[in-house]
């Protein structure tokens, strides 16, 4: 087909490893700050964003060579790509499906907004929301993040 | 464990039942020692005498002990070390830690080192749990809690009193009627989180239109260094002060209360009208604290 042929030029198979698909569009450089990987890290990587898609419009995709996300790091996801979905590749072939479920406590993911919560000092403790259909309710302080959550990620 | 951190965290029963607890405590003419031998810590990480005071009286009217720092000792200490490794060590020292500290949700974090109780004796912006009981219990000296018409006036936006205050009112479906000035109205997170839980909140601008309907107006400070000067302070707190005047035909069983202490928000001119019920307010701390320290440690 020929949609599968212009994103086969985006970005190639991989053997081993994650494709994260139906990223909302835009989202994939959140998507990789959300599971953690930097400029610093060794995995090879490759992202196409605002790809054409049927279903969503725009979508982003993302392709981690030689690592399997796990369901932790699959859900954080969520928080910004609802609709994303996580193929786990092994041997080029799609050895797991699954797609991601907004977790209700999100730990260590977003930096709490209140510059007089406890959570932003040196204290031994990661940051801890509860998620609610609102936004992110910080679980030390109370304050409440409605919008823009991206911003706030650690 | 049983920390008590926020009245978020305490069921309509639990509440009941610390009120029913104090009362108890209140009109018993002895006072039993059942906390004979118990220590309780006080960290007070900023100052607070008379939540401190009331703590200790508390704990000393059951027969316990209380150690502690002030709020020097302990700021100083609090350079030095993290506040989780604090609470490790005080663990050891004593059965039950009342905490008050600068910063919001330190209390949570110390029911998280601690392997005693913790009780929030206020963190940041000044909720603490044991004031909204003791307003609670006031009211109820009063008449019962159900359906209730509150009126609550003054900095809705900073004063986290009110707050907790509002929240643990909507369990008794109260309608709240708030009076604020511009610039200091109950947040909309709050009121919208409370109307989704069913309560009729009613905003108001001026406390004359409605003060002839309420049956509680709980008057919080309005504080000067939310303005930008005190022209514009003493503007705002004149025409939201408290007077026999405007006590003028409310309903007989209104109460007037006040968590103490007051500065223009109420004229002096109130304590002698039967309304006035702060200062019965502030000697509630004590069997409300004690009904609490039993409910950790009993
Ligand atoms: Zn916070």
């Amino acid at each position: 087909m020929k949609r599968d042929a212009r994103e086969g030029l985006l970005i190639s198979p991989i053997r081993n490893g994650t494709v994260i698909d139906h990223i909302t569009g835009g989202e994939a450089l959140n998507v990789l700050k959300i599971i953690g990987i930097t400029g610093a890290t060794t995995e090879s990587i490759s992202v196409a964003t605002n790809v054409k898609s049927g279903k969503m419009g725009r979508k982003d995709i993302v392709k981690i060579e030689n690592r399997e996300l796990l369901k932790e790091e699959v859900n954080r996801i969520a928080l910004i790509a609802p609709n994303a979905s996580i193929n786990i590749i092994r041997n080029f072939e799609v050895f797991e499906k699954k797609g991601v479920e907004i977790p209700s406590i999100l730990t260590g993911v977003v930096r709490c907004p209140n510059p007089g919560c406890i959570s932003n000092t040196n204290e031994p403790i990661d940051s801890k929301f509860e998620v609610l259909t609102k936004g992110l309710h910080c679980l030390y302080c109370d304050w409440i993040i409605t919008k823009d959550i991206t911003s706030h990620l650690i | 464990m049983n920390h008590i951190i926020s009245i978020r965290d305490l069921s309509r029963t639990e509440i009941d039942q610390l009120i029913d607890e104090a009362s108890r405590i209140d009109s018993s003419v002895s006072f039993d020692q059942s906390l004979k031998g118990k220590i309780l810590a006080l960290l007070f990480f900023e100052p607070s005498t008379r939540t401190r005071m009331s703590f200790e009286a508390a704990m000393a009217r059951l027969g316990g002990t209380s150690i502690g720092l002030d709020s020097v000792e302990a700021s100083s200490m609090a350079k030095g070390e993290t506040l989780a490794d604090t609470i490790r060590v005080v663990s050891g020292y004593a059965d039950t830690i009342v905490l008050r500290h600068p910063k919001e949700g330190a209390a949570r974090l110390a029911s998280e080192f601690a392997s005693v109780p913790v009780i929030n004796a206020g963190d940041g912006a000044g909720q603490h749990p044991s004031q909204t009981l003791l307003d609670l219990y006031t009211i109820r000296q009063s008449m019962p809690l159900e359906g209730i018409s509150v009126g609550l006036l003054g900095d809705l936006r900073y004063g986290r009193t009110a707050h907790s205050l509002a929240y643990a009112l909507s369990l008794y479906g109260a309608t709240l009627h708030t009076i604020s000035p511009k610039g200091l109205e109950l947040p909309t997170s709050i009121a919208d989180e409370l109307r989704e839980k069913g309560t009729e909140i009613v905003e108001h601008r001026d406390v004359s239109e409605i003060i002839g309907t309420l049956d509680v107006l709980y008057v919080t400070r309005i504080q000067r260094e939310r303005f930008p000067d005190s022209a514009s302070y003493f503007k705002v707190a004149s025409s939201y002060r408290v007077t026999p005047d405007l006590l003028t035909g409310v309903r007989e069983r209104l109460i007037v209360l006040h968590p103490l202490p007051r500065l223009d928000e109420i004229d002096p001119g109130v304590d002698q009208l039967p309304y006035a019920r702060y200062f019965e307010q502030s000697r509630n701390g004590i069997p409300v604290r004690m009904a609490m320290l039993r409910k950790v440690m009993g």
